[in-house]
């Protein structure tokens, strides 16, 4: 669909598109989702960590990244029991409270709640609401044909969904806007990495968020008008700690902890959305597109404490990111509740201390709305290396 | 033999022969080291005992240690033991228990747990997955994740001759060639296909008793308790699965409960109301749990903890001896995703228990410790309510830490609930 979702062309405009992407971002009524179902769209709503998009994409769909919103689960409360991360409940408030209105629904088996939510929204929406089981053995020597299985299972689902077929070209035309998505992100993290005095972490964050919630070649179009504005940015360097951001992979913090974060810190890397990130190259055009999206989610990945790799230690991977970033120190987060961020917690802080390398263990809830404490354990924090 | 003397031999030989060979299984796991024997780790739901015993590795099952710890009263010494070493209060109570048990040595109330040769889980609970990478760091010994595809959406499950299915299969027989290769460097043992053929016999025995041993509690009153009794049978189920005793000890179970059922020979004093119990149980005050159901007549007739505990044998599935290999990858499968099946999309198989069992009220005790089993509890609970005429009861708190276990609100919640089913009684005897 050639459906266009944002009001205007704001990139003329760095700060008109930072303010644009911001406000998208903290509406919890998703506008462009309205607008794409206005126009006779359909959407796909696939919760974190990764999906392969670009299936979702070749049939027409709008694939909407589900990541929770900042609102208050009033009906999805009760649906749940205590003792849950955040965005499990308010992803199914979008749903419930009508805010977001999907046509197909998709989790994964990233955690022990979230394997429950297919589960639960299928007992409450009537339209198809799916578990794709990516591969948890990512070392055995049949994990890429059997996920290439389990697209082909997932294509069938959309294309009844799209009440189209989906051909080999109409994927490899999906991969080609992706991979064009990977290649402008990865630039963005580039600036973020080299010259972090030109982009804040919140305004890296919301330029590449925004990408899970309009169409792809959109943010395309977003991407390339601003990337130069960004390089061509007066903004001189500023002495501050380099660090990496660890713990954003699936809840999200809210932007005012990043704001906070990025007053006292270059962040120089992260893992916030990893997922619209998750392939490190481009995806071959040529040859057989499942197999190739399968192919790359296992050998051409990123790292995230919910996906399980002999090859990729979470702590050596963490290591590995903050060497290429140049990084002083760790910030150490997890989304409260979240079991495997919490888990992973100590890994990373052993591994640290073992190397004598600084980190800031915090939790965050993406409702929270207060941050003085943070800011000043942050700032001590700061400090101590700053004057040590 | 005439019904007195059976009786006094029949009679709870089950809980006792249990317990008896729990015993030995701690001390041959203590022992083990000295001997020179390898030991797996593994995980209650599809623990690939059938392979692992191939290679006569003892299967350690970290979950049972650990709710051992919680059954004598000592889990909160593990836990603080845990969190001092930087885990959080909110992550598995089990995960804590056993890195506490790791750091101490293996010292475990029953025995000393050896360490690691090896550590196999699926992916039924992703914990499993986060606990082996602490055994991985710790030991670094081979971890191996078995990676089971489950049911994708309710009531859509395919079977032998699928594409979807087929492909599913496909990746089981890898792994579990895969395993094979793994066992063998790791045991310095061949694989032998005649004595995998043995152990899945033995497995199947086992397989058949489980599911006979569940079905006789339709019978009123039922001659099993399936939170407290049924416990102690899981525990032989995962920790002798492939073995000859393990299929001795099921077939003796169910001469015991179909006696029992021929008999009329229940486990309270009067089987007031027949309860299906959904999660793990609370075993910080495992026994004083039950008594507060079974002074009000309450008698749990049914579990989801017996069917996802069991890895899935609950179904029954027997293996097909004549060509092992594929055979198992199918009931691995099948097992596997049964077991996942009771966790995740529970509700229809609570709603068809409801006649046949006469089923009066469904107890759903979701735990912090456990988000595999809790967290769409409420939902499913929804479901049940919706479909059928049952009471039910949400009561929360843990498989391990007393912290969070209140009995005084407990047995208030409990006491309401069978007011609430007494009423239900009496109104439906009057219309």
């Amino acid at each position: 669909m050639g459906v266009k979702v944002l009001d205007s062309k704001p990139y003329q405009s760095l700060d008109d598109a930072l303010y644009l992407c911001r406000e998208l971002l903290e509406d919890g009524d998703f506008p462009t989702v309205k607008r794409w179902r206005e126009a006779g769209g359909k959407v796909l709503g696939h919760f974190q960590v990764y999906f392969p998009e670009e299936i979702a994409h070749a049939a027409g769909l709008l694939p909407l990244k589900m990541r929770g919103a900042q609102i208050e689960a009033r009906q999805a409360e009760a649906r749940f029991g205590s003792y849950l991360c955040s965005i499990l409940k308010t992803s199914l408030e979008l749903a419930l409270s009508d805010r977001v209105r999907l046509d197909m629904f998709v989790s994964h088996p990233i955690c022990d709640a979230a394997r429950n939510l297919a589960a639960v929204w299928g007992r409450n929406f009537k339209y198809p609401c799916q578990i794709l089981y990516l591969p948890q053995n990512a070392n055995s020597r049949h994990s890429a044909q059997y996920l290439r299985g389990e697209y082909d299972r997932i294509k069938r689902e959309i294309e009844a969904v799209a009440g189209r077929a989906v051909t080999d070209d109409d994927l490899r035309n999906s991969i080609a806007v992706f991979n064009e998505n990977r290649r402008l992100l990865h630039r963005l993290y580039a600036i973020k990495r080299e010259t972090p005095w030109l982009l804040s972490a919140d305004e890296a964050y919301v330029l590449m968020a925004v990408g899970g919630m309009i169409p792809r070649e959109e943010h395309n179009e977003l991407l390339r008008a601003v990337l130069p504005q960004i390089e061509a940015r007066p903004a001189r360097p500023q002495d501050r700690i380099r660090v990496v951001f660890e713990g954003g992979f699936c809840e999200q913090p809210p932007l005012d902890l990043l704001r906070t974060i990025a007053q006292f810190c270059y962040v120089v890397d992260d893992d916030l959305l990893i997922g619209l990130r998750w392939i490190l190259e481009d995806v071959p055009l040529d040859g057989d597109p499942l197999y190739n999206l399968a192919e790359a989610y296992l050998e051409k990945s990123s790292y995230s404490p919910v996906q399980h790799d002999l090859r990729k230690p979470k702590e050596k991977m963490l290591l590995k990111r903050m060497e290429a970033a140049r990084a002083n120190a760790a910030i150490i987060t997890a989304a409260k509740m979240c079991e495997p961020g919490l888990d992973e917690q100590v890994a990373y802080a052993k591994s640290l201390d073992e190397r004598g390398l600084p980190y800031f263990i915090s939790e965050f809830e993406e409702n929270m709305t207060s941050f003085d404490h943070l800011q000043i354990q942050l700032e001590t924090f700061v400090e101590s290396l700053m004057f040590a | 033999m005439s019904d007195g003397a059976s009786a006094d031999t029949i009679v709870g030989r089950g809980a006792k022969e249990g317990a008896d060979l729990f015993r030995d299984w701690f001390q041959q796991l203590t022992l083990a080291p000295q001997r020179g024997e390898k030991s797996a780790y593994v995980f209650v739901m599809g623990s690939m005992a059938e392979i692992l015993r191939v290679f006569d590795l003892h299967t350690i099952f970290p979950e049972i240690n650990s709710l051992q710890t919680a059954v004598r009263r000592v889990a909160h010494e593990f836990l603080n033991a845990a969190e001092d070493y930087g885990y959080s209060p909110d992550i598995c109570g089990y995960v804590k228990a056993d890195v506490a048990m790791q750091l101490q040595g293996g010292r475990h109330p029953m025995g000393t747990i050896p360490k690691p040769d090896l550590a196999v889980y699926t992916n039924a609970c992703n914990t499993y997955i986060k606990w082996a990478e602490i055994w991985e760091r710790f030991y670094q010994v081979p971890i191996f994740t078995f990676d089971v595809p489950g049911t994708r959406a309710a009531g859509t499950q395919t079977w032998p001759g699928h594409p979807d299915f087929e492909n599913d299969k496909q990746y089981v027989a890898a792994q579990i060639k895969e395993l094979i290769e793994t066992c063998e460097q790791v045991s310095g043992k061949k694989f032998d296909i005649d004595r995998l053929r043995e152990i899945m016999g033995y497995a199947n025995d086992m397989s058949r008793a489980w599911k006979r041993v569940l079905e006789l509690n339709q019978s009123v009153p039922a001659p099993f308790n399936a939170l407290t009794d049924g416990t102690v049978y899981l525990g032989v189920a995962n920790g002798f699965r492939g073995t000859q005793a393990g299929a001795e000890y099921f077939q003796r179970l169910v001469e015991e409960m179909e006696y029992k059922a021929a008999h009329g020979l229940g486990t309270v004093k009067e089987e007031k109301y027949r309860l299906i119990f959904v999660g793990v149980p609370c075993y910080p005050i495992f026994r004083r749990f039950n008594e507060m159901f079974s002074e009000h007549g309450g008698a749990f007739i049914s579990s989801t903890y017996l069917w996802f505990a069991s890895g899935g044998t609950n179904l029954g599935f027997e293996y097909d001896l004549s060509r092992p290999l594929d055979s198992l990858a199918e009931g691995v499968l099948i097992s596997v995703r049964e077991a996942m099946d009771a966790m995740f999309f529970q509700e229809r198989r609570i709603i068809d228990m409801v006649a046949p069992y006469r089923v009066d009220g469904v107890v759903y005790h979701p735990i912090k410790s456990c988000r595999t089993t809790s967290t769409g509890m409420a939902d499913n609970r929804r479901a049940v309510l919706a479909a059928c005429d049952v009471g039910s009861l949400f009561i929360e708190s843990d498989m391990m830490d007393k912290r969070v276990v209140s009995e005084a609100q407990l047995k208030n919640r409990i006491d309401a609930f069978f007011e609430g089913l007494a009423t239900r009684k009496a109104m439906k005897a009057i219309s």
